[in-house]
């Protein structure tokens, strides 16, 4: 090459950075899927067409899109409503300590923008709940690198609400597979959901952990452990006290500070021992610990899987992957099976089984709905269609006059209520952008109408 | 000149300390003081190389050193076919330009200064230094270069750099972690001399309870206490316990097969007036209440291990405190273990549990006690400071005892010398596994490198599929196995030509730094000595090679 013709190096380089991604995508292979076509058309379409979003910005996002800009993706959304902290900069590597109180979508848009050319990076410093079906329509497909199950549940809702069937089959084009991400210390997990087809977050949600609930009795009158003190100031004496005439905010180190003193006051009063700073936070605010390591490698596992559905270059893992390394280094991959009666992915309607209507409560049948595994739902608002064919909300919480109005319903029967043997019941709840509905089910039939 | 008294502590953590927050949570303050104590060096400059740096700068590893030759230079990048060794490195290189580590902006500069620099910016609470010179050269003219370091990382070398590294750092007792990321495989050798675990922290952790064969505070408390629906539901398991263990009348301290079982749950059962939540507890208890306390079998081999029997004056406090610990259980503890102490939360009011918890904690304390005199006399002995065992980290050896843990290593150069732990993977004369069989290929991949000087498949893949098979059945030969590797896996490595892709790398990468900071923080137990990963099937292995 001669002087006198410049050649721009970077663009060079960049042409360069491809080779490794041309083997594989511009050669046959035997472990190919049968249906891939080698051609320079597969990072063609990586760079060009396929549209990709990513939810979450945090541990698992930055690495995603680290991932998938290196793999060749070149039009990827991120979205996430949360701001940088300090306690994010030990795994959350495009972000610095000056960026400290900053969009975390924007600014790993900002990184990935500067350091990659080739892919640009479209920010949403929003929540999910904030777009519909029109934007979420856009994507090839969406990787989600979450720590909430409510905002996992609720766009595995949305997605199987976007499909299209017609007749009884679904159409194709309306799907878009999910690549699902979590971690919790040195464990973690990578799944690929095709709505409609394969196991979706519902179909199997008894694999999260059940939340640690200590009973309040124990907090009031029987506490053994330092969480039981601590539960106890947080739940009990800071409404009473009221020490700085707002909500507490596990943010703030005042507040903090003020329940680290008092659970301490109350663990001296029992003989409690064990009680610190860092317990405190970590049960006020649920914290869960988190390395840098096991984020890489559960995103990794998904931006494997993003490429293999974007390219068809080899079989998608079927379907879910576990990852442990606390003991040298776990994996297992096997199939989680769809489940029939899966109250998001299965098309037949669901029975909620009722023992006795004139015992039962509207309070009792909440309960289930919040507490079953099959349910687990945050804050069910109920309605229903009458017999005279007018429709009737049976309590919804989130709205203050209609909690009021419907309050005296929940220590009634169902029988009280008037409802019916195989009635159905209307149900919304945060964890899902679209309506349930639940069939009743009576065991006993008689009911004493009042 | 007295100095004014210090201010009150404040509760509330220090910056690096929230910043660590989330890790501290695992590994504690003192497996991050460790982290922060310690220096490591990266050979080669490489996407897997770079991310396995990443998951150690993030957490704050105390310091980092990057070696490389190369330079960031595009005819760097052009030249493949000249069969110089000089050349053939920068073609190896030339695959792993592209890292997240290093972009445009770095044409012409030093590889490992660009990396060190751009992975210092994740964390200026890091020490960054680099070396622009190879590998190869670097062991020939500073061989002592790499005893400075806590741990290497390693990866794209070709095999004959990487068996003078592994050697050389065998023989200065520094661990090597090997990487490897090509096409859809990876893989993660350690090569370490001998390793000790002290917190291993298992998954399922027992509770350690004694109720077989109490100790003096616990028994005297057991049989002074009335059992009511307020206690801790140990007390209802050892009441019915020993009811049970009259009733047996074959001396039999504690039920052991299901139908034993099964009788002292119905014993309990029957007692119950009405559903008192203790005795359901106690109920539930019967299957993981006993047979903690006694010595483990890995325990056992680490009783009598040489290290253990055979103190002298460099020996590891980790050996001096087992010796300790064997002496105490031995001679002055029946054969049990030194009480954990740490009991499970049980329903019950706060003064029945806080009184049971104090005597188990009181125990604990007087057993570890026991032991830190024993570890002093050793010292005294061997005339070793005092001061170089402290009681907290015995109590902490005591309590973890159950769990004790070494591992230790094998060369990496056995690999190509001895055949005997390839040798259960040979059936029908090839090598069955999969996974196993990629991991070979990779390795005939190294030979290959060294003695083709150009990278399988690159350009011609047909001719070097044949040149790579020639390779892995003399390499198969060599170490007198009667097997093959399936051609398929072949064609696949040279399919690949060299491909590193980003996330086999970043896979890679991180299950590497985590087994380095295992390493370093001695808690965890890392791999022994092989994890082989195929992105394919998303599928892993870890052999014993």
């Amino acid at each position: 090459m001669s002087v006198a013709s410049p050649v721009n190096p970077a663009l060079t380089l960049q042409n360069k950075r491809w080779n490794g991604l041309r083997h594989v995508l511009e050669r046959e292979g035997l472990f190919c899927k049968d249906n891939f076509t080698p051609s320079p058309d597969n990072l063609e379409f990586l760079q060009t067409s396929s549209k990709v979003l990513i939810i979450g910005a945090g541990g698992l996002g930055c690495e995603l899109l680290k991932d998938l800009a290196l793999m060749g993706f070149g039009d990827l959304h991120v979205i996430d409503m949360d701001t940088i902290e300090l306690s994010n900069l030990n795994r959350q590597f495009l972000f610095r300590r000056s960026d400290i109180g900053q969009s975390k979508a924007e600014c790993a848009a900002r990184f990935i923008n500067n350091r990659v050319p080739s892919c640009k990076v479209t920010p949403h410093f929003a929540k999910i709940q904030d777009f519909d079906e029109s934007f979420y329509q856009q994507f090839h497909i969406i990787v989600c690198g979450l720590d909430s199950i409510v905002a996992r549940r609720w766009i595995n809702g949305m997605l199987l609400s976007m499909l299209r069937y017609e007749d009884d089959s679904v159409d194709p084009d309306s799907i878009i597979p999910m690549i699902d991400g979590g971690t919790e210390g040195f464990k973690g997990n990578a799944r690929v959901i095709i709505p409609g087809f394969t196991a979706c977050i519902e179909c199997t949600l008894n694999l999260f952990p059940p939340q640690v609930n200590y009973p309040l009795c124990t907090i009031a009158n029987t506490p053994r452990l330092p969480e039981h003190c601590i539960e106890y100031v947080k739940l009990i004496q800071w409404d009473k006290e009221n020490p700085f005439s707002v909500p507490l905010d596990g943010d703030d180190p005042q507040h903090i500070g003020w329940i680290y003193e008092r659970a301490q006051e109350r663990a001296n009063q029992f003989n409690i021992n064990g009680i610190t700073y860092r317990l405190v936070q970590g049960v006020i605010k649920h914290i869960i610990p988190a390395v840098a390591s096991t984020n890489a490698v559960i995103a990794a596992a998904c931006a494997m899987e993003v490429f293999k559905l974007a390219t068809s270059c080899y079989d998608g893992m079927s379907n879910y992957l576990n990852f442990n390394d606390l003991d040298g280094i776990y994996t297992y991959t096997y199939e989680a099976e769809k489940s029939d009666s899966c109250l998001a992915c299965s098309k037949t309607p669901q029975l909620l089984n009722i023992e006795d209507a004139n015992t039962t409560t509207l309070e009792d049948v909440i309960k289930q709905l919040c507490e079953m595994p099959r349910f687990q739902l945050k804050s069910p608002a109920l309605t229903t269609v009458m017999a005279d064919g007018k429709q009737r909300t049976l309590y919804m919480a989130n709205v203050a006059s209609i909690e009021q109005a419907t309050r005296k319903n929940l220590t009634q029967s169902l029988g009280e209520l008037g409802l019916q043997d195989g009635q159905q019941l209307t149900i919304t709840d945060a964890t899902t952008p679209t309506a349930l509905t639940l069939q009743l089910k009576y065991q006993t039939n008689e009911i004493e109408m009042s | 000149m007295s100095s004014p008294a210090p201010a009150p502590k404040s509760p509330e953590l220090s910056d690096k300390s929230k910043k660590y927050d989330r890790q501290i949570r695992l590994w504690g303050e003192h497996g991050q003081t460790l982290l922060e104590a310690a220096t490591i060096c990266l050979v080669n400059v490489t996407a897997v190389g770079c991310e396995t740096a990443k998951g150690l700068v993030l957490p704050g590893i105390g310091g980092f050193t990057v070696t490389d030759g190369s330079s960031v230079k595009e005819e760097d990048l052009g030249n493949k076919y000249v069969d110089n060794l000089l050349t053939v490195k920068a073609a190896v290189l030339e695959r792993n330009c592209y890292s997240f580590f290093l972009d445009a902006s770095y044409l012409g500069k030093s590889k490992a200064l660009a990396c060190m620099q751009l992975l210092q910016e994740l964390n200026p609470d890091v020490n960054g230094d680099y070396v622009d010179e190879s590998v190869d050269y670097i062991l020939s003219n500073r061989p002592n270069f790499f005893e400075s370091f806590d741990l290497v990382i390693a990866s794209n070398l070709n095999e004959r750099s990487l068996l003078q590294l592994a050697n050389r750092l065998w023989e200065s007792n520094v661990p090597l972690v090997y990487c490897r990321s090509l096409g859809m495989l990876g893989s993660i050798r350690l090569q370490l001399k001998e390793h000790c675990i002290v917190e291993a922290h298992p998954d399922n952790r027992q509770f350690d309870l004694r109720l077989e064969h109490p100790f003096d505070a616990l028994r005297e408390h057991l049989e002074s206490t009335e059992v009511t629906s307020k206690v801790p539901w140990l007390l209802v398991l050892y009441k019915y316990l020993k009811l049970w263990q009259k009733e047996q009348g074959d001396g039999k301290q504690a039920p052991s097969t299901y139908k034993e079982k099964t009788t002292l749950r119905e014993l309990i059962r029957a007692a119950m007036q009405t559903d008192e939540e203790n005795y359901e507890e106690a109920i539930k208890a019967v299957n993981t209440a006993f047979g903690a306390g006694m010595v483990p079998k890995a325990l056992k081999a680490i009783f009598e291990d040489d290290a253990c029997e055979q103190l002298h004056k460099k020996s590891d406090a980790f050996w001096i405190m087992t010796k300790a610990l064997k002496h105490f259980v031995v001679e002055e503890n029946k054969g049990y273990l030194p009480l954990p102490g740490v009991l499970p939360d049980m329903t019950a009011n706060t003064d029945a549990y806080i009184t049971l918890q104090q005597i188990y904690r009181q125990q604990a304390l007087q057993d570890a006690d026991q032991v830190y005199h024993k570890c002093q006399e050793y010292l005294k002995q061997m005339s070793l400071p005092a001061d170089s065992i402290d009681e907290r980290t015995v109590r902490l050896f005591c309590r973890e005892s159950a769990g004790l843990a070494v591992l230790r290593g094998t060369r990496i150069a056995d690999e190509y010398e001895k055949s005997c732990r390839l040798q259960p993977l040979v059936e029908d004369n090839e090598l069955q596994d999969p996974l196993t069989a990629y991991n070979f290929a990779l390795r005939a991949y190294e030979r290959f490198l060294s003695e083709c000087g150009s990278i399988p498949g690159e350009c011609a893949v047909e001719q070097d599929i044949g040149r790579l098979k020639s390779i892995a059945s003399k390499m198969l030969t060599d170490l007198g196995l009667q097997a093959s590797i399936s051609d398929d896996v072949l064609h696949e490595i040279c399919r690949y030509g060299g491909a590193e892709l980003h996330a086999v790398s970043a896979f890679i990468g991180g299950c590497a730094a985590q087994e380095v900071i295992k390493i370093i923080t001695t808690q965890y137990k890392p791999i022994d000595n092989t994890f082989i990963y195929n992105a394919i099937s998303t599928e892993s292995v870890t052999l014993k090679l």
